[in-house]
């Protein structure tokens, strides 16, 4: 493995403040540079193996660039046809309850071909972690136009722009999960920053906290970028992501027990 | 007051070159090189190692995950 490193006296392994976490596997990620899978596939090996359930966790993988999770991550996991990994986690998890289950799925998949498994699988309250990759965009197959594209916002399917006479508005998944009564905490997250990054893994960290209480559909939301497809090198794609996308998707808990619980008091 | 210093160490074999590390850290340590990996993307490295204060903003924001953080007091 080459390396460059800072201070050398510095580096001991009693000084060690963060390391990549063993639940990822040693292969480098297929992901264009900047984009924020690696980011949400790494803050999720994280929890699952500070949580102490790399035994116990079973992902559903879906059809988009997060085709190969399984390849990263050091966990159990099964492939579902596109879309459909809602419907799959709803089988796992009620074949084996004790097991933590979720699934993992982008805009394309989740909003547009596996809607209504999303959909259906919230409303029946299905106790499982849904996590939303969502940048507007088919990433995979080359950029074409997604539920989730913004008025106005370029794709290989709409180069004028998305025009909503002719193309209809954008789907707000989360905002109509939330509305319905089985989801028990939907939130809207990012990983561009820091800071945004330290959000997200709290917010999958109490997903996951929830789930072991049996409470219902847990649903996370990550604004995410496509650096690729957005034709926009990864710092623009995130600068853009934040004057454009955040103002139509804004950023916090769309429904949090903690929360509402505090308010009727 | 004890001054912190930190020290990272970069894979360069995995990293992509993204410069999302480059604009997070705070102090500035992190540059791209001018070299290139065998997969042809330049690579960030601690450019003024002296600066760094281990806060891992690099490491958390890193969508490889190739920067390990090391931090002491001195």
């Amino acid at each position: 493995m080459a390396e460059v490193t800072g201070i050398k006296e510095i580096i001991k392994p009693e000084n060690l403040v963060y390391k990549r976490t063993s639940v990822m596997t040693d292969e480098t990620l297929h992901y264009c540079p900047g984009c924020g899978h690696g980011t949400v596939h790494r803050i999720l090996a994280e929890i699952i193996d500070e949580e102490g359930l790399q035994s116990e966790t079973i992902g559903i993988t879906p059809v988009g660039c997060s085709v190969f999770l399984y390849h990263y991550l050091d966990i159990d996991s099964q492939e579902a046809a596109h879309g459909r990994a809602p419907a799959l986690a709803t089988a796992i998890k009620r074949l084996m309850p004790e097991k933590f289950v979720f699934t993992y799925q982008g805009d394309g998949d989740l909003a547009a071909i596996g809607t209504s498994e999303t959909i259906h699988a919230c409303n029946r309250g299905e106790n499982f972690l849904i996590i939303f990759i969502n940048n507007g965009i088919y990433g995979m197959t080359g950029g074409q136009m997604a539920p989730t594209t913004l008025p106005g916002m370029k794709s290989s399917t709409s180069p004028f722009g998305r025009d909503v006479k002719t193309m209809g508005n954008p789907l707000k998944m989360t905002d109509i999960v939330a509305t319905l009564p089985g989801t028990y905490y939907v939130t809207r997250q990012s990983v561009h920053t820091p800071a945004n990054v330290r959000k997200t893994k709290k917010a999958i960290r109490k997903a996951v906290q929830y789930q072991k209480l049996n409470k219902g559909t847990c649903f996370v939301e990550v604004v995410s970028n496509c650096p690729s497809n957005w034709k926009m090198t990864p710092v623009q794609a995130n600068k853009w992501m934040e004057e454009n996308m955040f103002p139509f998707y804004p950023l916090g808990d769309l429904k949090d027990p903690e929360k509402q619980s505090t308010e009727q008091k | 007051m004890a001054k912190i210093r930190g020290s990272i160490v970069v894979n360069i074999d995995k990293c992509k070159g993204c410069e999302v590390c480059m604009v997070s850290c705070p102090t500035g340590t992190i540059a791209m090189a001018r070299e290139v990996n065998h997969k042809g993307y330049y690579y960030a490295y601690p450019a003024h190692p002296d600066l760094c204060i281990g806060c891992a903003s690099c490491a958390i924001v890193c969508p490889d995950g190739v920067i390990t953080v090391y931090k002491t007091k001195l």
